[in-house]
């Protein structure tokens, strides 16, 4: 069988993503199926990811299949100071695919060089996430009825958010405009600013949560996290520059909806939870959707 | 006197020209100069018409590898390569960047893969502004041309 495991964003084509978002459509409608009663699945969680793993999980008993795995690398044979080659060559013997989570970037690529089983990246390091990519893009084309012409504004941390990079990088395929609302320590890196100006495509920046959004489409809030600011005051004065408040989205479009990969801490206040704008817990439930279509497509039975 | 004859001749063997003055030593490091053990002739700080001030390496009885052709591309795509042979050029080719490049090279980020595993490093060559810079398979970071160490 071909090796169409999922690593990076850009590893599948357009027209297969198409194809997987279709079939997530399909099983969001009919969850329940035995299209894996005969595959185990290997879920290898090197560090703990509640979320990730459970809808991965979800996903599979969903569809019938067994899992085998681990959800932190405590007590297996790592800590033992077994290489990462070794685990996946063995799991590869069990598994007929293997879902990975790892500390380390590039580790996922490199096990899909070790592997002749498919590999599932579920997060490496900082460096790529591809199935949160995978259910944003099922997300914003559910609430819009479309991904082209979409006026995204990305609100947070945008510059370690590896969800928010991969976004950037697969929505401008689809003709968007950008508003980046962040601190200006934690700007967009200018190398995916360059990346959309070679595309032509338009981005505005922002310091602030401010009446832009009235234009915004899809608000996708992020984490601005303490540990990364070197000064704690700086983190003081900025933490509630971008707080989203429900009275914030009034006079907003109708058509708008807010996303955001979870977990939350403060960033997006309780009181928008109740507006029919708020999506993502939604968001995390087409997680389960487009894992198991993902799967499906991998393994070559739908 | 033409600035080739000021470094003296070799009968057979291998003579790096026309590398910009400031890239001398890095290219003696990354060739390996140390473990050679046949005759080196260095000029460093000649003229030339080109970039002012050029550097010239003379290499008895050796001849390059495609790694080592690789290797001084990265640190100095314009360098030529003369093979010599009854000290005469018979082959001059200039350096050419890769595609891709492997083994030689370490990834700059220290969460990479290739710094925690036995793997063997491997990038895509990309040339932005005049920079090499090189994307690593694994991790997907970018590891400058001011930033490139060898793995030895």
């Amino acid at each position: 069988m071909k090796n169409k495991s999922l690593v990076s964003i850009n590893d599948y084509t357009k027209e297969e993503y198409f194809k997987i978002l279709d079939l997530a459509e399909e099983f969001q409608k009919n969850p329940n199926h035995k299209l894996l009663e005969n595959h185990v699945i290997a879920s290898l969680f090197f560090e703990p990811s509640t979320r990730t793993r459970l809808s991965f999980e979800t996903a599979i008993q969903r569809l019938g299949g067994k899992v085998i795995g681990f959800s932190e690398a405590a007590n297996t044979s790592v800590a033992k100071g077994e290489s990462l080659k070794d685990t996946i060559l063995t799991v590869s013997k069990y598994a007929d695919l293997i879902v990975m989570r790892h500390p380390i970037e590039g580790s996922a690529r490199y096990a899909s060089t070790v592997s002749d089983k498919p590999i599932i990246n579920a997060g490496d390091g900082s460096n790529q996430h591809p199935t949160q990519c995978l259910l944003d893009l099922y997300s914003i084309r559910k609430t819009q009825g479309t991904l082209e012409n979409i006026n995204l504004f990305l609100v947070g941390d945008l510059k370690h958010g590896r969800t928010v990079h991969s976004l950037l990088q697969a929505m401008s395929e689809f003709n968007p405009v950008f508003n980046f609302v962040s601190p200006p320590l934690l700007r967009m890196p200018q190398e995916y600013k360059d990346f959309l100006d070679e595309k032509g495509i338009k981005y505005y920046e922002h310091d602030e949560l401010n009446e832009s959004i009235k234009h915004a489409d899809i608000i996708y809030v992020t984490r601005v996290q303490r540990e990364r600011f070197s000064d704690p005051m700086e983190y003081e004065k900025v933490k509630n520059a971008y707080v989203l408040k429900n009275k914030m989205l009034e006079g907003t479009k109708d058509n708008l909806r807010i996303l955001h990969p979870l977990p939350r801490v403060n960033e997006i206040d309780t009181d928008v939870d109740p507006n029919p704008k708020a999506y993502y817990f939604e968001q995390a439930e087409n997680g389960v959707y487009a894992r198991m279509a993902l799967m499906c497509h991998i393994l070559g039975i739908r | 006197m033409k600035s080739e004859l000021k470094v003296k001749a070799i009968e057979k063997g291998t003579v790096i020209d026309h590398i910009k003055a400031e890239n001398l030593y890095k290219i003696l490091s990354i060739i390996g100069i140390e473990n050679l053990d046949t005759q080196i002739f260095i000029g460093n700080n000649l003229d030339s018409q080109k970039f002012g001030k050029k550097a010239i390496i003379k290499i008895a009885d050796k001849f390059p590898s495609m790694d080592d052709v690789n290797k001084i591309a990265l640190i100095d795509p314009n360098a030529v390569i003369n093979i010599i042979r009854d000290y005469q050029v018979v082959e001059k080719t200039k350096v050419e960047l890769p595609e891709t490049i492997n083994t030689f090279v370490k990834c700059i980020n220290p969460k990479c893969i290739t710094n925690h595993e036995k793997v063997e490093t491997k990038f895509n060559v990309q040339v932005k502004d005049g920079k090499v810079n090189l994307k690593c398979y694994y991790c997907e970071k970018i590891t400058g041309q001011n930033n490139i160490e060898v793995i030895r």
